[in-house]
């Protein structure tokens, strides 16, 4: 039977969502949202996964204090080669973030959104945080606005924050059981008290509910960030999805928890393990089937500059950003352009994807059922394969099937730590970036060295430079047809060979 | 008398908009309080605001010197372990 060209969307489901990433006519899983949703995200790296790989955002740390304790959160620790939130390299004030901002958006024009996310809890700040917004809104009106919150403030501020064009908020809910969060949440502060222990997390899940609603009400569009603790919330977040999604919330991020004794935080110290991969991953699919789950999220930093993934932050410090000559003006209009011409690029791909992408479907009948193939990219956006391995600081995993192309998620191999001697240890990088694509049997990247070749072979990771430029889920499609077409599919999964250290 | 903020704040500003007589103000290396000002919170908040708040122990003590907030009471990892883990990552 001949290959048979499908369209965009030919495969998607009517209802429930298409998890493909491949599918549908915006190329994204956010396909099936109603068209005004689809609009407000189309082009924010954070909310659209395919937009992640052509725009970048920023967040400015305007707002050190928090109004509640996270076992996962010290705020003591800063560190320049970490990249978690909660870490930022220095605070500023309302009109410093506003005079960076300008500076960034005139920079990197590919930015469309920019968020306020802490060190602390933005809504704690909520004088700074507004200022900014209410300046922002003013000077910069082509830049979406957004802002990420614990919930405890929330209700109180929400008219605020309409006021000020806020139309993408992300809340944090880790719970929505007490019993669950007393075992992540120590404290919070509320009405000039410290609450502890039940009555605190009762509270603060209260707020979070309550400001979630009003949201929902006023219009804005709400995401649901969560961190997936092993034995803690695990089984529990697929109620929270369930129980968030039934309210409106538009989008669900499950996380993993970033914990090592290094951070001091309760979880590093008493040895709270983080998820694995593939933990992350089953339960993420455990919640698609309820709700819309993001899986390209990078936990960046609350001073993150960029695309998701890389960090610009040190071209735009203080002193920097004083001895740059910004005209807005002028600075939009290249702003306009470049949009455009992302727009244009996107639409081709898009085109290019609806001529010649064939589904893997139509290999099914010919040949015996294939097993879905894990699959690692490099690539420094563009949405296409265009990096060179050894640079490669993370991966996008896809998994291919006999049904479609899908995103899965992001890897990072830099491990949030680049060195020094509290981080030091004696693997190679190779080694260490070789396990974190542990249960992969492919990396697609511009080029790669031939020592890495050769141990990445070694390690059942078949390595390929030869779709370079090439659009990720069609290459990643067409060389999940050779494996087939080679019959390399056609046994079990072989258990994925994990390197010890 | 007056509380006082010592080493160890991280300067995270949540303390001074609550300070109720404009005690607290930023300062290098951390945040001080003016201990002409500091009334300990007496007769405006039933508990001392800055301590209720403060997400760092140890670091703000009374007219005697005592933390209010003292190790373990508020990250509630036992100060022991705390000392063995950050020994063991500096033996590394």
């Amino acid at each position: 039977m001949a290959l048979k060209v499908i369209g965009p969307g030919a495969g998607a489901p009517a209802t429930g969502g298409c998890a493909s990433s491949g599918c549908g006519g915006s190329s994204d899983a956010l396909a099936h949202l109603p068209e005004h949703i689809r609009a407000k995200v189309h082009n924010h790296p954070c909310y659209s996964e395919d937009a992640h790989h052509h725009y970048a955002r920023m967040h400015v740390a305007v707002a050190p204090a928090c109004n509640i304790q996270c076992h996962y959160c010290n705020r003591k620790y800063d560190c320049a080669n970490e990249s978690r939130p909660g870490v930022v390299s220095e605070v500023l004030t309302p009109d410093q973030a506003v005079k960076k901002v300008m500076a960034v958006a005139a920079n990197i024009p590919q930015m469309t959104v920019l968020g306020i996310a802490g060190p602390g809890d933005p809504l704690a700040n909520p004088g700074r945080t507004l200022d900014t917004f209410r300046q922002l809104s003013e000077k910069a009106p082509d830049i979406k606005l957004c802002v990420s919150t614990n919930g405890l403030a929330l209700p109180e501020t929400v008219d605020e924050l309409c006021a000020h064009n806020i139309d993408h908020v992300t809340i944090t809910i880790n719970c929505v059981d007490p019993d669950v969060g007393v075992k992540i949440y120590p404290w919070i502060f509320w009405k000039g008290r410290r609450v502890k222990g039940h009555k605190g997390v009762a509270i603060l899940i209260e707020q979070q509910q309550k400001g979630l609603e009003m949201l929902v009400a006023r219009g804005v569009l709400v995401k649901v960030n969560s961190v997936l603790i092993p034995g803690v919330n695990d089984e529990h977040l697929k109620e929270v999805s369930r129980v968030v999604k039934a309210k409106g919330a538009f989008l669900h991020n499950v996380m993993p928890l970033i914990a090592e004794p290094e951070h001091g935080t309760f979880y590093g110290v008493m040895g709270q393990r983080g998820p694995t991969h593939e933990e992350l991953q089953a339960l993420q699919d455990a919640c698609a089937g309820d709700m819309n789950m993001m899986r390209h999220c990078r936990q960046c930093r609350a001073d993150a500059v960029g695309m998701l993934g890389e960090d610009r932050g040190h071209e735009f410090t203080l002193d920097k950003i004083e001895t740059m000559e910004i005209d807005y003006g002028q600075a939009m209009e290249r702003r306009r352009q470049v949009h455009a011409a992302i727009e244009a690029n996107r639409e081709a791909q898009r085109k290019k994807s609806g001529e010649t992408f064939i589904s893997p479907t139509s290999i099914k009948r010919t040949r015996k059922a294939t097993r879905p193939v894990l699959m690692a990219v490099a690539t420094t956006g563009g949405g296409v394969i265009n990096q060179h391995f050894g640079h490669a600081r993370e991966f996008l995993i896809y998994e291919a099937s006999a049904a479609d192309v899908r995103f899965i998620g992001v890897r990072k191999v830099d491990l949030y730590c680049a060195g020094g001697d509290s981080c030091g240890d004696a693997q190679t990088a190779l080694a260490k970036t070789i396990r974190t694509l542990s249960g992969c049997e492919a990396v697609l990247c511009s080029k790669i060295g031939f020592e890495p070749w050769g141990q990445l072979e070694a390690a059942g990771i078949a390595p390929n430079g030869e779709r370079a430029l090439e659009p990720i889920e069609e290459a990643v499609a067409a060389l999940y047809q050779e494996l087939a077409a080679a019959g390399r599919l056609e046994q079990p999964t072989p258990v994925a060979e994990r390197m010890r250290a | 008398m007056a509380f006082q903020i010592v080493e160890g704040c991280v300067n995270c500003w949540a303390c001074e908009p609550l300070c109720p007589s404009q005690a607290i103000f930023a300062a290098k290396p951390h945040f001080l309080i003016d201990a002409a000002k500091c009334t300990e919170c007496e007769g405006d908040h039933a508990e001392p605001q800055c301590a209720g708040i403060c997400p760092v122990e140890g670091v703000i003590l009374d007219a005697l010197g005592v933390p209010l907030n003292p190790p373990g009471s508020l990250t509630g990892i036992p100060p022991g372990l705390l000392t063995a883990a950050m020994a063991e990552i500096r033996a590394r």
